[in-house]
């Protein structure tokens, strides 16, 4: 109802309505203080929880248990050709030295029985990490060594406390006389809980106390190479292009609007397109970092575009005016001015598309990097896989060590994607100039 | 274009816009921005070693003008120029044209200070450097010093050339942009309101500076300050709604001007 007879306010009943409607302005703010606080607290409430979920699996993977053997290394047995070759070293004794010591490490002769639980204890690996010893410390041949060697993964399990002593033998993955093997060494002090060799330097492996993430990370860093490569120069050159020199038309207005649509597109569509381009059509090989980075590259030009256009049209016209001012040319005053001042922008966004691009799996199965490869990759057409692909295959193993082995990769993901977004931040703070 | 029509054009402003020897001649200049017509029909003459300053409420079109004279419009695309404006008789806006040449001979001082964020010495040396003007690190030195002297801030900055040019006062600042600006030997500089960022001391040195620079260089300056017009000009020059309304020496137009709107303007009845 509105009041006919309203004739304005004085300014004392001016003074009591502002008061009057203190108390429920304050409220407001309040209550909308609360509700900020609130969200912010509970999205720190599920990182912390992520966090220790995942360290405290993931911690554990880092390590594993390991036992030390007194190896007697016999030249003629090892080394039968005398010549330190790959041929001769395999030709070698190698499985029966290791099996030997093994034997006297617990003073038995050793049957049958205990000589096939003892290789079963024992990482199928522990040969070949005797010739690797015997490759880099040839001077030791003739000599006694301690050495270690991985037990094997159900042992291993076991040791954890995975598998339960009082499960009845028969729903047991390890039998009576395995355990009190495993006692025994225990009592004489031989097994060790150490920092896990296999896990970095180890390649993929179908057993899981030698699978190592080294081909994957090795994978990664190459197919990064190559995102960067392409991504950096080329959407740092369309970005300059549509900000600084093309024409405001339609035309530029229908390329700006797919850029920011491509950036919306799920990554597995990139993988179908990389697919369907690189491998149907032009030929080139599966599984290798060459084709999944030209795809990651073609899945973060959108966000580097983005970004860069973002930092350039941060810099101030001003800047510009005086380049121009003094008769630099408008590639001078590009390549002079905007350019360096903007890079810190495109910079921060660049790594922040090699971040994403480091996590990204879908597009990459899609391409075959998920396939089983042992040998590490040493160039760009080399079949290899990538960290998350690596992670997304453990997780599908079956094996308990497995499962410390996935959420281990995790945290070394975590902990690279972590490093590159601090140094996006590092380098923004030491590049920024201010003015 | 004619002489006729020329002065059937300049008929319209008040007051002789030519001089005997001008360096840049501007004749029937009209601007506009899309549909918006900023200059209409502006003719005007500048000479050598002058100081003439363009006055005018804001929005009048002086900037625009300024702008002309060295083609910094053609950095906005809705910008279309029609008319001629010439630097020593040839026509800027001819199609064989080459900007860069002519901004260094037209230099100019914009409104805000605008140092690049480097070092005061590269501030000054880019120009030199881009245009490939001095043949050693010392004749470079050599520029350097004598264009941060001409803008009387050598002896302020010597001992500090790898400061960074933003770490400067205002009007440090300023005085640095213009040295730049003179570090390539311009003939011409225009200057943007030079003094609207500063306080009442540094613009009173960039005053000074603009009156010990005028023996060497012919300057034009466009200003909201009239005071600031008859301290440091020959010549001033009166725009209205992108009209040239009055030109004139400086003292006639301050003391007698012979327009209705020149009149109101300085006397302060609008603008």
């Amino acid at each position: 109802m509105t009041d006919q007879n309203f004739k304005g306010l004085t300014p004392s009943e001016s003074a009591r309505l502002v008061k009057a409607s203190l108390k429920q302005r304050r409220t407001k703010e309040t209550r909308f203080k609360l509700i900020g606080i609130s969200a912010i607290g509970l999205a720190l409430l599920f990182l912390v929880v992520l966090f220790t979920g995942i360290l405290s699996k993931g911690f554990p993977g880092l390590f594993q248990y390991y036992i030390s053997f007194d190896v007697e290394l016999d030249a003629t047995r090892l080394d039968p050709k005398g010549d330190l070759s790959v041929e001769s070293l395999y030709g070698g004794d190698y499985e029966d030295i290791v099996l030997e010591a093994a034997l006297k490490s617990l003073d038995e002769k050793g049957d049958r029985k205990l000589k096939r639980t003892l290789r079963k204890m024992l990482s199928s690996g522990s040969g070949i990490r005797l010739i690797d010893y015997v490759t880099s410390h040839p001077e030791q041949l003739g000599t006694t060594q301690t050495l270690k060697f991985a037990l094997d993964d159900d042992i291993d399990s076991f040791m954890r406390g995975f598998i339960d002593r009082e499960t009845p033998e028969s729903d047991r993955r390890i039998d009576d006389f395995t355990i009190s093997i495993a006692d025994r060494w225990q009592e004489a002090g031989l097994i060790s809980y150490e920092l896990s060799d296999y896990l970095f330097f180890g390649s993929a492996s179908r057993d899981a106390e030698m699978a190592g993430i080294r081909g994957a990370l090795i994978g990664s860093l190459l197919t990064l190479a190559v995102c960067i490569g392409i991504a950096f120069p080329l959407g740092v050159a369309t970005a300059v292009y549509l900000e600084e020199i093309a024409p405001k038309n339609r035309l530029t207005e229908i390329i700006e609007i797919n850029i920011n649509n491509l950036a919306a597109v799920p990554s597995v569509v990139f993988g179908i397109m990389g697919l369907a381009i690189f491998i149907v059509a032009f030929g080139m090989p599966r599984s290798v970092p060459l084709v999944g980075g030209v795809v990651l590259a073609l899945m973060t030009l959108p966000t580097i575009i983005i970004s860069s256009r973002a930092a350039i049209r941060a810099v101030p016209p001003s800047i510009r005016d005086a380049a121009l001012g003094i008769g630099a040319s408008k590639m001078q005053t590009i390549f002079h001015h905007v350019i360096p001042l903007a890079m810190p922008g495109m910079l921060t966004g660049s790594i922040i598309g090699m971040a994403q691009a480091l996590g990204e799996t879908a597009p990459l199965l899609m391409i075959g990097m998920v396939a089983f490869i042992v040998d590490v990759p040493t160039s760009m057409t080399d079949p290899g896989t990538v960290l998350p692909v690596q992670i997304f295959m453990w997780a599908d193993f079956a094996e308990r060590m497995f499962i410390q082995k996935t959420s281990a990769a995790i945290i070394i993901l975590l902990a690279f994607l972590i490093t590159m977004n601090a140094a996006a931040i590092i380098l923004r703070k030491k590049l920024e100039r201010r003015w | 274009m004619s002489e006729i029509k020329a002065m059937s054009a300049a008929s319209k402003t008040v007051g002789n816009v030519f001089v005997d020897k001008p360096r840049m001649t501007a004749r029937d200049v009209n601007v506009f921005y899309d549909d918006k017509h900023a200059i209409d029909n502006v003719t005007i003459d500048i000479g050598e070693r002058e100081v003439i300053a363009f006055i005018g409420p804001s929005g009048c079109g002086k900037s625009t003008f300024l702008r002309c004279l060295n083609r910094m419009n053609d950095t906005i695309d809705s910008c279309r120029i029609e008319g001629s404006i010439s630097l020593d008789g040839e026509d800027i806006y001819a199609p064989n044209v080459d900007v860069v040449p002519l901004r260094a001979r037209v230099g100019m001082v914009f409104q805000k200070p605008n140092p690049f964020p480097k070092s005061i010495y590269d501030n000054v040396a880019y120009g030199p450097r881009i245009h490939g003007l001095a043949k050693s690190r010392y004749e470079l030195d050599i520029i350097v010093q004598q264009s941060l002297e001409k803008a009387g801030l050598w002896t302020e900055v010597k001992d500090r050339l790898e400061a960074p040019g933003t770490s400067l006062s205002g009007g440090q600042q300023q005085r640095l942009c213009i040295a730049r600006t003179i570090a390539v030997s311009p003939e011409v500089i225009l200057m943007d309101e030079p003094c609207s960022a500063l306080d009442p001391i540094a613009t009173a040195k960039i005053e000074e500076l603009i009156a010990e620079l005028t023996e060497q260089y012919t300057i034009v300056i466009v200003t909201h300050s009239m005071q600031q017009a008859a301290r440091v000009s020959d010549r001033t020059a009166y725009f209205h709604m992108g009209k040239l309304i009055e030109v004139g020496k400086t003292e006639k137009i301050f003391t007698n001007p012979s327009h209705q709107l020149t009149q109101d303007y300085i006397t302060g009845r609008f603008g």
